[in-house]
């Protein structure tokens, strides 16, 4: 099995997160893990192949806010990818919400996108003809949820970013802060196990960035497991923990204080 | 895992479906507009060719209900040896005695005697036309009327009066019929006393002069021989109603009654059966038009798989986005496939209006009742739904083959 890191970590080392006894992996601190990677590698093309994951263990328990930070070519959006289940990888173990990618199907690894995983993207990518309000209850379109609950839990999540009185705009007359609160939402929408954020700021004003990353503090301080892949350093060193790339592998691990303070505070009441 | 197997993708509610199948169309309408036009063109041309031909057949046939289905016409044959046949001077009593036979009517055809504008034309500039003694009752019986002046009558028919065919005035330069207007008709004057309107049923009737038995007896001497008895001449065509139920029946026996001696000297012809021929040889030619209607298609279906195509080029961004929200490639490429289809059939329930139109307002100026053929339009519904599913499979099957994270890249 593994060894269990203490915090602050720094740790490239392949581990496996212990058990709880109805199956679902234990993370750092007991709390469930609901993303668990064991020595994953990607490899692009034959010739020459070109490795892209060289082998990446990384385990995120509920509620975490993680940033994956790197450069370009680190291979950071790979790992996205394949956290996300829109890729496999060449070898390794990827669990998410205590299920085995690997045994899936395509159309069991959508269902699960469905209902597990819920992305933000960098360019937003909402649909512009139809308003916000439908834009975030789409992102339960494919999860079998009948359109008025959709429409339900769509003006929930508006609530939540703030954006409720401008449920019924369409997305091009706001600003590029609003759309990716609209995005936000509507990863939110179905409270998926995992958010993943793909360079959430990246297109934003320093400013807007900053009403974005705080929005993130909050929606995570409420429960949500969050994980943000981005280049960006200061963006990074807000988050609680920061997993460092290079070249496709893990070059630091690190917890930094108010996650640890809550997790040691955890660790303390459970022993 | 039991984790794992509960994982079954969720189907899109129909409502979902409809939405998402017309996302393409919302948002690049014009796009979608000129493509569905190819389509609504040829399934246009389709309905309007089976359309305006089937309105114009039962135009025709209307026309020919209108006129009686049930005349049947007599005429004299030939004998053994090839020479015309006569019929006998009570063939006309005869058959007026067989019991569904409600009118009998006769002419005879002087064929002595031509008809001229005057004495100084030419005698074999005859513009084909004939002379014939016609019975009095004449006119109800090949179904016409007179357009100007008056029929013969018991008194007229015996004097040096004609009345004209529709196309023999015309070919006279005879438009009216005034006092003391007469033709150089048999080396005599007639005074021409009517001008009847075009006998549809019998045309013969139209290039012919009508005179009064008696008149060609007295003045251009077309008598019979009854056993030394000079008389009138004998009938050449006899024009025969019977009731409707009973046509073939007075068919059958007609030739026997016409001529007891010779019935094979006798030849029965029914009109309206060769016009009832006539309208539905007309659709003979519509396989060029359909044909043409085809390529039109062929087109429309070229156009809106290029457009498909196209559209899931500029749209891989949002393939992605769907695949990260939980779509399957079945869902995407079902999204496509009912787009192209949701598009041909926009198309062609277009195509089906235009082509109505154009037949309704063709079938208007020509007075015939609208008729769309069932099969033309539910045929131009089935074509393009047919033409969408096809156009659209290719481009549907490469939507659903791109990789979400190569789309997403792309976005």
């Amino acid at each position: 099995m593994s060894t269990r890191p203490t915090f602050p970590t720094t740790t490239s080392a392949p581990h496996r997160a212990p058990v709880t006894t109805d199956g679902w992996a234990l993370a750092d601190g007991g709390r469930r893990a609901v993303l668990e990677l064991s020595e994953v590698t990607k490899t692009y093309g034959s010739e020459p192949p070109v490795p892209a994951l060289r082998g990446v263990s990384l385990t995120v328990a509920q509620s975490e806010l993680v940033a994956i930070v790197g450069p370009s070519g680190s291979g950071k959006t790979t790992l996205l990818h394949i956290i996300g289940t829109l890729d496999r990888p060449t070898s390794g173990t990827v669990r998410i919400d205590g299920i085995d990618i690997a045994e899936l199907a395509d159309r069991q690894l959508a269902a699960l996108r469905a209902r597990s995983i819920g992305f933000v993207f960098q360019q937003f990518f909402l649909a512009e003809h139809e308003s916000v309000l439908d834009n975030v209850a789409d992102g339960l379109l494919y999860a079998g949820v009948e359109v008025r609950e959709r429409r339900e839990l769509a003006t929930q999540a508006l609530t939540r970013v703030g954006l409720m009185e401008r449920q019924r705009a369409r997305p091009t007359t706001m600003s590029g802060g609003q759309r990716q609160r609209i995005a936000i939402a509507r990863a939110l929408v179905g409270r998926p196990a995992i958010v993943l954020a793909d360079e959430p700021t990246g297109n934003l004003d320093s400013q807007t960035g900053e009403g974005l990353l705080n929005l993130l503090l909050e929606i995570n301080a409420e429960g949500a497991t969050i994980i943000v892949i981005t280049h960006d350093h200061d963006l990074a060193d807000r988050l609680h923990r920061q997993v460092h790339m290079r070249d496709g592998l893990i070059v630091s691990d690190t917890t930094t204080a108010p996650q640890l303070a809550a997790v040691n505070s955890e660790v303390e009441n459970l022993s | 895992m039991s984790a794992a197997t509960q994982l079954v993708p969720a189907r899109l509610h129909s409502g979902d479906m409809a939405r998402v199948a017309s996302v393409g169309l919302r948002t690049r309408r014009l796009r979608a507009a000129l493509s569905a036009l190819g389509i609504a063109i040829g399934v246009a041309a389709i309905v309007a060719v089976l359309g305006l031909s089937s309105s114009s057949q039962a135009g025709l046939l209307s026309e020919i209900d209108q006129l009686g289905t049930n005349l049947l016409i007599v005429t004299n044959g030939q004998t053994f040896t090839g020479a015309s046949a006569t019929l006998p001077l009570t063939a006309p009593a005869m058959i007026g005695r067989i019991d569904p036979v409600t009118r009998v009517a006769d002419t005879g055809d002087v064929s002595t005697a031509n008809v001229f504008r005057s004495p100084l034309i030419p005698s074999v500039d005859t513009n084909a036309l004939t002379v014939d003694a016609a019975s009095l009752n004449l006119l109800p019986a090949v179904g016409t009327s007179v357009t100007q002046g008056s029929y013969l009558n018991a008194a007229t028919a015996t004097a040096p009066t004609v009345v004209l065919g529709a196309a023999a005035a015309q070919r006279l330069g005879i438009d009216r019929v005034y006092r003391g207007e007469r033709v150089w008709l048999g080396g005599t004057w007639f005074y021409v006393i009517g001008i009847l309107k075009p006998a549809v049923l019998a045309p013969e009737i139209d290039s012919s002069a009508l005179i009064g038995y008696a008149a060609a007896k007295r003045y251009l001497n077309y008598t019979s021989d009854t056993s030394g008895h000079v008389t009138v001449g004998p009938p050449t065509t006899i024009y025969v109603r019977a009731r409707n139920s009973q046509v073939n029946a007075v068919d059958n026996v007609l030739a026997q009654t016409a001529d007891p001696e010779n019935p094979s000297y006798v030849d029965i012809s029914q009109p309206s059966a060769a016009l009832t021929a006539r309208a539905d040889a007309q659709g003979a030619f519509n396989g060029l038009f359909l044909g043409l209607g085809a390529v039109a298609l062929l087109v429309g279906a070229v156009g809106v798989a290029n457009i498909m195509i196209i559209s899931v080029l500029e749209r891989r961004s949002e393939i992605g986005l769907r695949r990260a929200l939980g779509a399957t490639r079945g869902q995407i490429r079902a999204q496509f496939l009912s787009e192209a289809i949701l598009l041909a059939l926009l198309g062609g329930a277009a195509g089906v209006a235009i082509g109505a139109l154009a037949t309704a307002v063709y079938a208007h100026t020509k007075h015939w009742a609208v008729v769309i053929p069932t099969e033309a339009w539910t045929g131009g519904i089935a074509s393009a739904i047919l033409i969408g599913a096809i156009a659209g499979l290719l481009p549907a099957i490469r939507a659903a083959r791109l990789s979400p994270t190569e789309a997403l890249r792309t976005g």
